[in-house]
């Protein structure tokens, strides 16, 4: 498949600070691809070289071919851009709003269209110093989408959004994606990134510490599982598993096979007509997974 | 679309969010008009002797409302609005798209050098209807109609370039004003300056292009001889305006 975003090397100094150190990516067409990270990691820094706003200060960086750092309008006539914080006339009407941006490309999506598309129809006619925060964030999609660009760049997009109003931007995010957009989020939100993303680079400090598919981020598909119950009366004749039970009774086994554990655990109770109380199977979650990539980060801020 | 045809645009847009706000159709639009009907109420009877004419003080206000509604439509109107545009974020994402950034610009000149005509024939009309003033025609129209276009896009350039130095929005009227007002009053705007004018106050004029452009705007409507000096010195003062917004113009705002 194509490749949309290809980034070796990529670093970038502030003054005596190095807010990105070296950070490789690569997106292919059509994906959705977060990178997730704690609030100064170097996310917008990043983000925002690719959209051609800042210059880097080492590295190449290749987006839908372009060398965003050359700042084309052919570049920025196919790519949407939804900032972290930006305005728009408060005096506009959504539709307005939606039109004076569109008239901007060559070849823009239909105005009902991209209202439709983040489900803004009821405010067509509002003007945007009405619209609620959530509405408004949706009102920047709709900007980012009139040109009906080939990749979309969403920074933070639902910072701040109540859980309503983040299932909301999740499922426009998937409209996006059924239109077959390329798009690249960043968030600090792990369960945003498991949903919406094919796949997840973790940054941390400036660097990518993890890359991949969310379900294997880190080696968490391979990481072992947890196996955690109350241990019942008569434990002495339990199979034998590794593990002594805690001060409150609950046994917490990490086992590399869990199929087979389970079946000794479970066959032992259910012949003896007992039960396993409590009885909890756990992966490790995106999040575990996250803290313990970007633990050092955490104490810092 | 053609550049032109993006900036035509980008000028019906900037109207339509303009009268829409409250705040810029008064301050803008309102202001003016109403501080001539006051200064002309309050002050209009007397008489004042200006290049050797004996010339009514309501005449006098309604040239130098002309060039105050010029001055507050493009220098203070340009500098407010486009500071709280970049703070907002809105100059930031404009830059995001494929529209040039001149056109941009050009498209809120543009919109305040046709504010500013709308405004200067209101005070016209309003000279001309209640306290005799000289309309401006014939060959005297024409250089008139210079001073006021090279007037309108100086101060819109002027107004681009103060906002490097303004760091937020909420500092915006401040550094606007603590700029022009003293200029206003030093260049014989709100107070007619007599030729026994102290003689600092009268370099303030020769220097800043406040009382060039008011010469001018008078010169139409008083039936003063023209100079083209006052159109060289206001269109110096746009093309360094220009030269500093173009160096220094920002589309983030100053953190």
């Amino acid at each position: 498949m194509a490749v949309a975003i290809d980034v070796k090397g990529l670093r970038k100094s502030y003054d005596d600070v190095e807010a990105v150190r070296g950070i490789d990516l690569s997106v292919e067409a059509g994906a959705v691809f977060a990178l997730l990270g704690p609030n100064g990691a170097g996310k917008t820094t990043t983000v925002e070289i690719l959209e051609g706003f800042r210059a880097r200060t080492a590295g190449e960086v290749t987006v839908l071919g372009f060398d965003p750092a050359r700042r084309e309008r052919a570049m920025r006539a196919q790519i949407g851009i939804v900032l972290q914080s930006t305005g728009v006339d408060p005096y506009l009407t959504v539709a307005e709003t939606v039109e004076l941006y569109r008239g901007y490309y060559p070849s823009p999506r239909p105005l009902d269209e991209v209202i439709e598309v983040v489900g803004l129809e009821e405010k067509r006619d509002t003007r945007v110093l009405k619209l609620s925060g959530g509405q408004q964030r949706r009102l920047d999609v709709a900007i980012a989408l009139a040109g009906d660009p080939r990749l979309l760049f969403l920074d933070e997009p639902t910072t701040g959004f109540d859980p309503g109003a983040r299932r909301n931007a999740w499922q426009v995010v998937k409209n996006l994606q059924a239109l077959g957009k390329t798009i690249f989020l960043t968030t600090h939100y792990m369960d945003e990134a498991q949903y919406l993303a094919n796949r997840v680079a973790v940054i941390a400090r400036g660097e990518i510490v993890a890359e991949g598919p969310p379900g294997s981020l880190g080696g968490r598909d391979l990481a072992r599982t947890l196996i955690r119950f109350r241990v019942p009366d008569g434990a002495e004749e339990l199979p034998q598993v590794g593990a002594t039970p805690g001060a409150d009774g609950m046994l917490e086994i990490h086992a590399e096979d869990p199929t087979r554990v389970l079946y000794e655990l479970t066959s032992w109770a259910v012949q003896r007509g007992r039960s396993l109380e409590g009885l909890e199977v756990v992966r490790p979650t995106l999040e575990d997974v996250y803290l313990e990539l970007t633990g050092a980060e955490e104490g810092r801020t | 679309m053609s550049t032109a045809g993006l900036t035509l645009r980008q000028v019906r847009f900037t109207n339509k969010a303009f009268w829409r706000n409250p705040a810029s159709a008064f301050f803008t639009f309102a202001f003016p008009l109403m501080f001539l009907v006051i200064f002309t109420a309050l002050l209009g009877n007397g008489h004042l002797r200006l290049g050797g004419m004996e010339i009514r003080q309501s005449t006098y206000y309604v040239a130098a409302m002309a060039a105050f509604s010029v001055i507050t439509a493009c220098y203070t109107n340009i500098a407010i609005s486009v500071t709280f545009q970049r703070d907002a974020g809105v100059l930031k994402r404009t830059r995001g798209t494929p529209l040039p950034a001149w056109a941009y610009l050009t498209g809120r000149v543009i919109h305040a050098v046709i504010v500013a005509i709308l405004l200067v024939i209101l005070c016209a009309a309003f000279g001309r209807g209640f306290y005799h003033a000289h309309v401006p025609s014939g060959v005297t129209l024409w250089k008139f109609a210079v001073i006021l276009l090279v007037g309108a896009a100086s101060f819109a350039a002027l107004g681009l370039a103060v906002t490097a130095v303004i760091p937020n929005a909420d500092a915006s009227p401040a550094v606007v004003n603590a700029t022009i007002l003293p200029l206003l009053f030093l260049s014989g705007i709100f107070i007619p300056l007599g030729d026994d004018a102290p003689a600092w106050i009268r370099w303030v004029g020769r220097l800043f292009p406040v009382r060039h452009f008011a010469d001018g705007m008078s010169a139409g409507f008083l039936g003063l001889p023209f100079k083209w000096n006052d159109v060289l010195i206001v269109a110096a003062w746009g093309v360094a305006g220009l030269m500093l917004a173009a160096r220094s113009f920002s589309w983030e705002p100053r953190r």
